[in-house]
């Protein structure tokens, strides 16, 4: 553990009369949920590291109304959105990174409609141009040679397309990627999208995240890399439901890269 | 009398062509009982979709030996109509083989035609042994009793029945075997029959050029009442389909209207609605009347080939839900309320719906938004977005969500995120340890 994180706010950026590079969308589950937490921090001394000038905005920041939209309530959606966009239009913000593929699908997709125009990357694309930029320094370290796995979150996938920048990151940390069966445009879901992850499954014969969990260790990996706090949460829960938490780990890729450079 | 057969030739085919018409005409009557929709836009990347993904193919190489076998029929198909062409002159104006003045080049189509004709014939044997024999589970879900399982088989038998016809009709066609030109899989059947006398040839040849005929005009008039209608609704279908990313689901207009109003302070909310805005019936739909047109036009096209539903997570996982019994549902109850339409002139209520007597509630809630099932699907159908209008309809019109997403609800309105936490609570992780 290095130095203190700096995580301003845009309350504070205001209050000098800046304007920071990019906003940090932390998302709630990203603000509240302790294993996401860990995501959040990871990231931000990636952030820190690489001198990026951001900020967040910190108690003004609310639900991006994903679930709401997603379990039918259009209405509520809606009315976050607009206040959203309000806030965000308040601070003149031009571009935002989240480490959340929802609350990056919601943004980047649905706000346009409603007024709010932003460049909306998901953290994978921007650590990747960090990288590219040579701002930011991807190395294997501890990780290198280790088989792992990349489990594709539905809303960055499917959703946006975007397959290649979490491996782009895999592939600098050397590890020895091995791919699910169902990966990229047939990436089986983690079973937590469209509010799934707020309410007890329908009657089945297996839980999603189980059914997934299964795939991925059928990889043997040491860890499961993922891009999406829920899809975190939903596969660990599946390792610990296979009591293999002592032999897989699951980490989002922007933890592995904190991770590797013993930030 | 000498012109009898040409006019039994025309009548047949006039009435044929003209039942197809007309039932044409009633699906596009049905579609168009939803909400219109706008496609005027990305005409360019429209026209890209259908030439890559209706014409090309494109999603069905995903998976190789289906997409290679259909490719096969699809292909056969459309070659061996240009065949159809000649018949019809032929039929109409008495004369036999007509193009066969063309020469080789004639020779060569027809050589083509009888190669693909065997193609066909082995492709379709192939389909019928993966579900029939090998039995693949997608073809045995719950919703494929009945009619669409015997409606998969008929379509194979249709073509093995027609291709088989078209040869036999070649083969004990007499002149075109002494022309010995295109003749390179026929001239082995015809050896086979060269003990047969050539009058009974002569009658063979009739017999199978009539029912071969016959046989095409009734598998057009079958599309109507079957799954195969996607051979001429892909097209249409993939046009009007999504050109944004999947992940972006559409904001409904009418409550934008409404939710603006309420965020303005300067808004009069008893002011009257302005001039030519409609109110907006309901949000979301009960009904297939409530889904749009492209909604409805992908409920025709559906193929029920279950490439979405051997992709859904839900149902994988044992859950009810399929997102191709979505699709079926949504057509045959649009098939119900069509026939009410021609019985009533207008819609009379029938005491049913698409919601409950169609598709469970317990169906629309296990879906997880994945998109798998618009990734899937060969002719761009989204099955995702007619599951999203439905719970549209149940949460605003009926607040009828199951308990914990209710109370998600409460949260995000409460304290702008979907747990119990305070607001003022959310930038707390930037100090803890
Ligand atoms: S979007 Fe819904 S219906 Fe479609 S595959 Fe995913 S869970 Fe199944
Ligand atoms: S919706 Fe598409 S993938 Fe699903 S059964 Fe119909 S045609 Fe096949």
């Amino acid at each position: 553990m290095s130095e203190a994180l700096k995580v301003p706010t845009m309350a504070e950026y205001m209050a000098q009369g800046k304007q920071p590079e990019v906003l940090f969308w932390v998302g709630c589950a990203g603000s509240f949920d302790d294993r996401a937490k860990k995501i959040t921090k990871a990231f931000a001394k990636l952030l820190n590291n690489a001198g990026v000038d951001f900020a967040v905005l910190g108690t003004e920041e609310s639900c991006t109304g994903d679930p709401a939209k997603r379990a039918g309530n259009e209405f509520l959606f809606q009315m976050q959105a607009m206040m959203n966009i309000q806030v965000l239009d308040g601070y003149e913000i031009k571009k935002i990174v989240t480490t959340c593929p929802h609350c990056f699908n919601t943004l980047k997709n649905e706000y346009p409609d409603l007024g709010g125009n932003y460049e909306v990357m998901h953290h994978t694309q921007f650590l990747k141009s960090l990288m590219n930029e040579g701002r930011l320094k991807v190395e294997g370290g501890k990780f290198k040679g280790k088989r792992i796995t990349f489990h594709d979150p539905c809303y960055l996938g499917r959703a946006n397309n975007e397959y290649e920048a979490p491996r782009e990151l895999l592939q600098k940390l050397e590890v020895e990627l091995v791919e699910m069966k169902r990966c990229k445009t047939r990436g089986l879901c983690c079973g937590a999208g469209g509010a799934q992850m707020f309410k007890e499954p329908e009657k089945g014969n297996k839980d999603i995240n189980v059914e997934r969990t299964e795939e991925a260790i059928e990889t043997q990996p040491s860890i499961i890399a993922a891009g999406c706090p829920f899809c975190n949460t939903m596969i660990t829960d599946g390792v610990k439901a296979k009591e293999k938490e002592a032999s897989i780990q699951v980490m989002d890729i922007a933890e592995m890269i904190a991770n590797a450079a013993d930030l | 009398m000498q012109y009898i057969p040409n006019i039994l030739f025309l009548v047949i085919l006039i009435f044929g062509i003209g039942y197809f018409t007309k039932n044409i005409r009633k699906i596009i009557r049905n579609i168009k009982l939803g909400q219109a929709v706008d496609a005027s836009d990305n005409k360019g990347q429209r026209w890209n979709n259908v030439i890559r993904i209706a014409l090309g193919q494109s999603k069905m190489v995903v998976r190789p030996i289906p997409g290679l076998l259909h490719l096969i029929v699809y292909l056969g198909f459309i070659i061996i109509n240009i065949e159809v062409l000649e018949i019809i002159i032929d039929g109409i104006f008495g004369t036999h083989r007509i193009f066969s003045s063309l020469g080789s080049f004639y020779g060569f189509l027809i050589a083509s035609f009888e190669i693909l004709a065997v193609l066909v014939f082995v492709s379709v044997i192939v389909f019928w042994i993966r579900r029939n024999i090998i039995r693949l589970k997608r073809f045995w879900n719950p919703e494929m009793k009945g009619w669409p399982k015997n409606d998969g088989n008929f379509i194979l038998y249709f073509e093995m029945v027609l291709m088989t016809l078209f040869l036999i009709m070649n083969a004990t066609d007499v002149h075109f075997q002494e022309m010995n030109n295109g003749n390179i899989v026929s001239k082995y059947i015809a050896g086979w029959m060269s003990v047969t006398p050539e009058s009974t040839l002569y009658i063979i040849e009739r017999v199978a050029w009539w029912l071969h005929i016959v046989g095409i005009l009734i598998f057009l008039n079958y599309l109507y009442f079957s799954k195969h209608l996607h051979i001429i609704l892909a097209f249409p279908n993939v046009y009007f389909g999504s050109v944004t990313p999947k992940g972006k689901f559409t904001n409904l207009e009418s409550v934008t209207n409404e939710v603006k109003l309420m965020m303005d302070p300067s808004a009069d909310p008893y002011a009257a609605p302005p001039e030519g805005a409609e109110t907006p019936a309901k949000f979301g739909a009960s009904d297939v009347m409530d889904l749009t047109t492209t909604q409805l036009l992908n409920a025709y096209t559906c193929t029920e080939c279950g490439r979405c539903t051997s992709e859904c997570p839900a149902n994988q996982t044992g859950k009810k839900l399929s997102p191709r019994k979505i699709m079926m549902d949504t057509r045959d109850r649009l098939e119900e309320v069509g026939k009410n339409v021609d019985k009533n002139v207008e819609f009379q209520p029938d005491g049913k719906q698409l919601l409950d007597d169609y598709i469970s509630r317990e169906e629309l809630w296990a879906c997880t938004t994945c998109n798998a099932c618009v990734e899937a699907c060969p002719v761009s159908i989204d099955p995702l977005s007619i599951i999203m209008s439905m719970r549209q309809y149940l949460v605003m019109e009926q607040s009828a969500a199951p308990n914990e997403l209710n109370i998600t609800m409460t949260n995000i309105e409460n304290n702008a995120a979907p747990w119990p936490f305070n607001q003022m609570d959310r930038a707390n992780w930037i100090n803890e340890s």
